[in-house]
Formats: structure tokens, sequence, C-alpha cells
């Protein structure tokens, strides 16, 4: 017979239930419209958070706007919002050569807050997600474990929005949801 | 874990870059008036030094661009890191003995 304390735990691979760890709690968020927009040179514009600075972020309710890269923002919307966001683009851009690819179908989100939320995604984050590094309005493209991330930091609140791929979703939200259960 | 010093977003870990070999390698302006062994150079000749080398990097899990970064092959540490296009404020040709 083996020692009980050499027996592993076993947790069931499939079907992780949403944690009940009230410091961290693992939500998938409703799903919403992001486009990828790729412009180069529209730093000087305020509208649509183009003016933001590398890895900054500006949200308000659905809405967000994320600087990932010098040319590179992610927007979000709800759900009905797609021609009015779009409208939004033609109108600060103008005739300005640029790409919008809608890439809705392919970002899944899971939300994850709480006091131990931070604790939490680094278990598979490595970035310092410390309240001077990483403070509200903070966004980048970054890694989860074995997946590509983009981590969205809205508000001053513990509250992180972990955008992935949908061929990922299953593999990050059992992620963290198991990271939440022992952060 | 090793920090690299993107230009765009800040020190990050390594594991969100990757790699992409020596950089400042000029391509031949005229490719055709080269022989095999001159083309065979510019493809697959490298420095390889024992010091201070030049690469080029991707922040793939990142911002996604190339830059350019100093870095001793001999301590893995990285002198500097650079963009695109620019030059190293520090000599590159002080490899060690």
């Amino acid at each position: 017979m083996l020692d009980r304390s050499l027996v592993a735990r076993r947790d069931r691979p499939l079907g992780a239930a949403p944690t009940s760890n009230d410091r961290a709690r693992v939500a998938p968020a409703p799903a919403g419209v992001r486009l990828s927009l790729r412009v180069r040179g529209a730093e000087g514009l305020s509208s649509l958070g183009l003016g933001l600075a590398i890895n900054r972020m500006s949200a308000e309710g659905e809405r967000f706007s994320a600087r990932l890269g010098p040319d590179e923002w992610l927007l979000g919307a709800g759900e009905a919002e797609l021609e009015t966001l779009e409208g939004e683009i033609a109108a600060a851009l103008g005739d300005r050569f640029r790409s919008v690819v809608d890439v809705s179908h392919r970002n899944v989100a899971v939300e994850i807050a709480g006091p131990d939320a931070a604790s939490a995604l680094n278990a598979g984050c490595p970035l310092d997600l410390s309240d001077a590094a990483f403070p509200a309005g903070s966004a980048t493209r970054t890694l989860l474990g074995k997946a590509e991330i983009v981590l969205l930091r809205p508000t001053a609140e513990p509250l992180y929005r972990v955008e992935c791929w949908r061929s990922f979703a299953t593999y990050v939200h059992g992620f963290l949801v198991e990271a939440a259960r022992t952060a | 874990m090793l920090l690299i010093d993107c230009p765009f977003c800040g020190t990050r870990p390594e594991t969100e870059f990757r790699c992409g070999g020596e950089a400042h390698i000029a391509r031949p302006t005229d490719p055709s008036a080269l022989d095999d062994g001159a083309w065979a150079e510019h493809l697959f000749v490298r420095s390889n030094p024992r010091g201070l080398h030049a690469e080029r990097w991707i922040h793939a899990h990142g911002c996604g661009r190339w830059f350019n970064a100093v870095r001793d092959t001999y301590t893995d540490r990285f002198v500097e890191t650079y963009k695109a296009g620019e030059q190293p404020s520090h000599p590159i040709d002080d490899a060690r003995a």
C-alpha cells in the first residue's frame, strides 16, 4: 500500500469550473468587437487612443484602445459597435494609409480580478505586475505559459483582462483557474 | 531570468524575444555579379566573436519590432540595444583574447 502522503492530488484535466477563490476570480468576458489597427505616423492624433504611449491603454465602458507597438493598436467595443468604430477610424484617419482587421472572432477575453490576481497571472506571465511597473492603464502583448496573450489593466482595481487567440482559450482559461486556486 | 531592454517597450523578459543572428550585414547591391564563393560568404559566414557581438533581435511576443543589440557572447550580458538603422555607441570589435 502506497503511503498516502506520496499520492499526488489528482485534478480533472477537463471541465475546470470557475474558481471559487475570492482573492482571484476568473471569468470569461462577454463577446465583443476587436479591431487590429496598424497605421504609421498617427501619434499626433488624439481620438481613438492614437495619442497613447506604447503599452498604454484607455478604456470607457466596453470601449478600449491599447497601443501595443509603435504602429499597432488593439481597439475593443461592444458587440453592436463595429460600424460605429469603423466610422470613427475613418473619421480620425481620413485618407491616411492604414490596415484595419476585424479580429473579433480570433480573440477571446478572460478576466481575472481580486487581490491575488497579479500573483495568479505571474504563475505563467514573467512580467513585473506590481503597481509601480504595471499601473492602471497598462496594456501589452506578452506570454502566459505557452500562449501569447494581450494583458490589459484598464483601471487601478486589481482587474486584468487577458486577450488570447480562440484556439488558446481553453488552455489560457484552464491555466488561470488552476493558478487562481493556488495563488 | 535574463532581461532585455527593448528600445520601444523597456526592460522585458527574455522569453518574449527571438534572436535573428548577426546585425549590420549589408546585402550585396548586385548579387548576380558575385561568384558562388562570395555569395556563400554573404549568406553563411559570420564573425562569431568571443566578446561583443552586434545581433538582430525581435520582440516577438511584445511590440513585434526588430531592433539591434550588442551582447557579450562570453558573459551573455546585453551591453546595449538600439533601433534598427542606428549604429551602436559601443565599438563592437574589441573581442576578448
